[in-house]
């Protein structure tokens, strides 16, 4: 009774483990090529939701996985072996680190590019009026980390505009930085044109005319390794199609050419 | 040694025994991983980078200053717990646990509204005295109280608990004022629970990542703590991110073993 007991105990953990580790470790074996996984820059966040809609409502049966991060996150999670379909980067460095890997399956095309601005909380408490304002000792500020595309092209801007002052924080990637400044915690940071209008109302944004001297390239490409390459092909149409470049241009991100 | 030689009559059970390996492998595999990949031939330069030295200064200095405020006010709370008849006793000690099963990210969340500069509390310290915890090193000591908190006052309370309440007792009818009998009776009887509560904390705001991200921010110096750093390692370097793991490792290893020798060594055999 005892022996017969421990067995079953013992099997039903097995076969519990076993039906995990399934679907946990490859979606796609589960699921067979009905999703369609992509890892794209934080920036992107709110163009690629509404993208995934029109993308699903063409294809019957496909679920878009959307995973938002720091570009240099995610292609290091791309390199450590994360199972992705896709890969969208905020500016054509952190792809080009992929691509050296080996791990696209055809060269990274640009379907956009980024400037940055200056936003700040909506009653802007600093009365910050322009980027100079950054070198006020009393503003508190905030700037994506210097391995993230929007730190590199923050980290540029700077250095033209000469502010001397440091950000009170470096956050990880372009939304966490936004998200400081719209919860008011800070008085001002530097993310996209395209983030700014994400925000709307919640913030004021200042032009900061030197950005132009420092624009990023959003780049895509399929993976090696994906689960279906014409449903990612199909993806990566989709953006770069009038409608989805309409969608882009609609979130201030400027053209690709 | 007893121990061993009880469980020797019979065979080991495969069904115990095959488990307990198999939990052993999960918590040392990791570890194992983290040594065979480490950049072991340019561990030298790596280890003399300035950011790994300034994260690790900020790491213990931050730990230890937790620690530091979780006994000033872990110990009078765990008293108040143990050792007096304060009316809603139970609902108190288990709000003192909820950080102990809030993620910390939560956590984070929870310090901003509270002491962000919009918060409820942190409006009013920016307003009437000019002070602001978010992006502080200072923050990332309150968020590291918040997660350790806990750990104190249950170890000490437990302590508390187990040692004998009638040596107080004792202490004030021979006249000593209840706070006499706190500092020379009470708390040196509790010294090995402080002493285990206080190793618990340190150790967990040694590790604290989620609620000082969240509150404290990152930025190398003031607030990128050694979890920090190695997250932030992890977006570049993979490489450096092993570094500062095995780094860190080392330091709670060490911190440990230096520790419970000492401890064990007035109480074991």
């Amino acid at each position: 009774m005892t022996a017969l007991r421990t067995w079953s105990v013992v099997a039903a953990v097995l076969s519990l483990l076993v039906a995990a580790g399934c679907s946990d470790d490859d979606p796609a074996a589960s699921g067979g090529s009905d999703t369609l996984t992509i890892l794209a820059a934080s920036s992107l966040t709110d163009v690629f939701d509404v993208l995934a809609d029109v993308y699903e409502q063409e294809h019957e049966g496909v679920e878009v996985r959307l995973t938002y991060d720091s570009s240099s996150t995610l292609a290091e999670q791309v390199i450590q072996g994360a199972p992705t379909d896709i890969l969208a980067t905020a500016d054509e460095g952190t792809m080009q680190g992929v691509v050296d890997e080996g791990l696209t399956a055809s060269d990274p095309v640009v379907f956009a590019r980024n400037i940055l601005i200056l936003v700040t909380p909506a009653d802007n408490p600093a009365d910050i009026a322009s980027i100079e304002g950054l070198n006020n000792p009393d503003v508190d500020w905030a700037v994506c980390v210097p391995d993230a595309p929007c730190g590199i092209a923050s980290e540029e801007v700077l250095g033209i505009v000469n502010v001397t002052s440091e950000p009170v924080t470096e956050e990880a990637n372009v939304r966490d930085t936004l998200t400081k400044v719209t919860a008011g915690e800070v008085d001002a940071g530097l993310v996209y044109v395209s983030d700014a209008q994400a925000a709307g109302d919640d913030v004021q944004s200042i032009e900061v005319p030197e950005a132009s001297q420092a624009i990023n390239a959003d780049v895509i490409a399929p993976l090696d390794g994906a689960a279906d390459a014409e449903l990612s092909q199909d993806w990566i149409d989709l953006v770069t199609s009038d409608e989805g470049q309409q969608a882009l241009e609609g979130y201030g991100f400027l053209p690709a050419s | 040694m007893t121990d061993a030689g009880r469980a020797a009559t019979g065979r080991l059970p495969w069904q115990l025994l095959v488990p307990a390996v198999v939990g052993l492998a999960v918590l040392l595999l990791p570890l194992v991983g983290l040594l065979v990949r480490a950049p072991w031939s340019t561990l030298p330069q790596r280890l003399a980078d300035p950011t790994v030295r300034e994260a690790l200064q900020l790491s213990l200095m931050t730990a230890t200053a937790a620690t530091v405020c979780c006994l000033f006010v872990g110990i009078p709370l765990a008293w108040l717990l143990a050792r007096t008849a304060v009316p809603g006793r139970r609902l108190i000690r288990a709000l003192v646990t909820v950080p102990l099963v809030l993620p910390p990210v939560v956590g984070g969340v929870a310090l901003l509204t509270a002491f962000g500069r919009q918060g409820v509390a942190g409006e009013w310290l920016d307003t009437w005295f000019g002070i602001r915890l978010p992006f502080t090193t200072v923050g990332v000591v309150v968020a590291q109280t918040f997660v350790a908190l806990p750990f104190l006052v249950l170890a000490v309370e437990g302590a508390l608990r187990s040692a004998d309440a009638r040596f107080d007792d004792l202490a004030t009818t021979l006249g000593a004022t209840r706070w006499q009998a706190f500092r020379r009776v009470t708390l040196p009887l509790a010294a090995p629970g402080v002493l285990a509560g206080a190793v618990l904390a340190w150790a967990r705001a040694l590790g604290e990542f989620g609620a000082t991200i969240t509150f404290a921010g990152s930025f190398p110096g003031t607030t990128r703590t050694m979890p920090l750093a190695v997250y932030n390692a992890l977006n570049s370097d993979f490489d450096s991110a092993i570094l500062l793991s095995l780094v860190l490792l080392t330091v709670s290893i060490t911190v440990l073993v230096v520790l419970r020798e000492r401890w064990t060594a007035g109480v074991g055999p």
